[in-house]
């Protein structure tokens, strides 16, 4: 089945004929407004999704604070995966339409986001990697994406590359494809303005304060804000708003590496993953390899080091996998937080006891592939419309109330 | 202002016009300091450009996050570090069970 989207998508255009400039409150300038119908907490893709789409839809009140700049968190640390290939229905399908939003974005967003689909190569080095595939890639068919199995010859003549000793399998579907995430959210932040919504970076929330009368007050260092509604889009750093009001999200952050190498001219199509340590790669529109690879047993913590032992790992995998990349240079390396949550599933929807107080966490690394569909829903739902069966699966409260345990957990979290 | 990747007093400009004037964001927004020097030969020159475009004293511009490692180096030589996790299935690790 195709992503069936809206009409007034299919055409509008973003208006690029003259210059539209970010609003002087991204610079920094100028004060909060007393009050906002809707105050979305984190400048990251997530946040920057929704003010998008709900200032889109006409709500006029929307403001956003950024405690640094905007991309500064996850959204501007992550490889720009976006793929189909989950594990369970829901998953698949949300990411089928935000694939769509994706092929759309520089038509509707006006900026290039380098937006790239030369599918995701799964590899396989063991039957029951093969099974696991295997199992998702029925679930896949049977959701319209057109995921197939591969022989290793098969691998081999998409990547020609890859040395193919050792690997028993792969799963690739060509749709799915890699984006430069910096511009894409550029392109939510400068199109919500352009659509009337506040923007301040370098203001981070110092207390979060619940009214008797309904809403909250933002405070900030550079002024108080009352909110009607509050989504709360902080990644990693969820749990600690939730805390501000008494709201325990069970989400913890886990530092992932990553790097990226020196340019070279386009060769790889797909980006290339190997279960057996998440490694994964593939080549931007700037010509690096960019890639990881997951150590195991690392502990929760914000911070943002590198490592000679990521390193290393990574060379080691990548280099045995694909050889010829060993005279390729690595120019830099860095890290961000996954936001992990318990099941593998984003925790969605209002907290409970705090109708007013919305939740877009929980994403495992993948908040920025989710962030279109996502954004989007919320948008709908914000304004109006009937709310997603996301918004009610998803919820905070499964964790309480032994409801996640019922659905299936997400198992493709991978890289 | 920087030749790695071709960024221009011009871009630096256009930047900052656009609102992207902390110099993370110049560098994420031009690209300037991204290329095989990783910001050696231009972070001084964007710095006190952007100084200069900002109204800032140039001590109030930091120069952005340092990223290892220290010169572009090889994969094939990073590989053979001996810091490198070893997964279940590593090449070695099984030939050692053999």
């Amino acid at each position: 089945m195709q992503p069936v989207l809206d009409e007034e998508e299919d055409t509008a255009r973003a208006d690029v004929s003259g210059e539209i400039r970010l609003p002087a409150t991204l610079e920094g300038a100028g004060p909060l407004p007393d009050s906002a119908e809707v105050v979305i907490i984190g400048g990251g893709v997530v946040g920057l999704a929704i003010a998008y789409y709900l200032a889109k839809r006409g709500l006029q009140d929307v403001v956003v604070v950024e405690r640094g700049y905007l991309a500064e968190g996850a959204s501007g640390r992550n490889g720009g995966g976006v793929r189909q290939q989950w594990s369970t229905e829901l998953n698949i399908r949300l990411m089928q339409e935000s694939v769509e939003l994706c092929r759309r974005f520089a038509v509707d967003l006006g900026v290039n986001v380098w937006f790239r689909q030369g599918g995701y190569l799964f590899l396989a080095r063991s039957a029951e990697e093969v099974a696991r595939l295997e199992k998702n890639i029925a679930l896949q068919n049977r959701c319209g994406v057109a995921t197939r199995m591969l022989e290793p010859r098969q691998a081999l003549a998409i990547v020609p590359e890859l040395d193919i000793t050792g690997i028993v399998g792969a799963s690739y579907n060509p749709s799915d494809g890699i984006l430069f995430p910096w511009p894409f959210l550029w392109g939510y932040a400068r199109q919500a303005a352009a659509h009337g919504a506040r923007i301040f970076t370098q203001t981070p929330v110092a207390g979060l304060e619940r009214q008797k009368a309904g809403g909250y007050v933002v405070h900030t260092p550079r002024g108080a804000v009352r909110a009607r509604r509050v989504v709360n889009a902080t990644g990693a750093w969820s749990p600690r708003l939730g805390a501000m009001i008494g709201v325990d999200i069970p989400t913890f952050p886990i530092r992932h590496e990553i790097c990226s190498s020196e340019p070279l001219k386009p060769f790889l199509r797909p980006m290339v993953s190997e279960l057996a340590s998440g490694l994964y790669c593939s080549q931007s529109m700037r010509g690096e390899i960019v890639g990881g690879v997951t150590i195991p047993g690392h502990s929760s913590t914000y911070g943002m080091g590198s490592t000679l032992e990521f390193l290393a790992t990574y060379a080691r995998r990548l280099v045995r996998l694909m050889p010829i990349l060993g005279d390729i240079k690595i120019l830099r390396q860095w890290a961000g937080p996954y936001d992990q949550s318990p099941d593998g599933n984003p925790i969605l929807g209002a907290a409970p006891g705090h109708p007013d107080f919305f939740l877009a966490c929980g994403f495992v690394g993948h908040g920025f592939m989710m962030a279109p569909i996502v954004g989007k829903l919320y948008g709908e739902w914000l304004t109006g419309g009937d709310p997603h069966e996301i918004f009610g699966r998803f919820t905070l409260g499964r964790f309480a109330d032994g409801s996640a345990a019922q659905h299936a957990k997400e198992d493709f979290n991978i890289g | 202002m920087c030749r790695c990747e071709d960024v221009t007093l011009a871009d630096l400009e256009h930047s900052v016009s656009r609102g992207y004037r902390d110099i993370e964001e110049v560098k994420r927004y031009t690209g300037f300091g991204t290329g095989p020097c990783q910001g050696k030969e231009c972070m001084a020159a964007v710095a006190t450009q952007l100084a200069i475009l900002t109204q800032q004293p140039a001590a109030a511009i930091p120069p952005f996050t340092s990223r290892p490692p220290l010169a572009p180096t090889p994969l094939r030589l990073l590989a053979r570090d001996p810091g490198a996790h070893r997964f279940a299935d590593d090449p070695e690790e099984s030939e050692r069970k053999k």
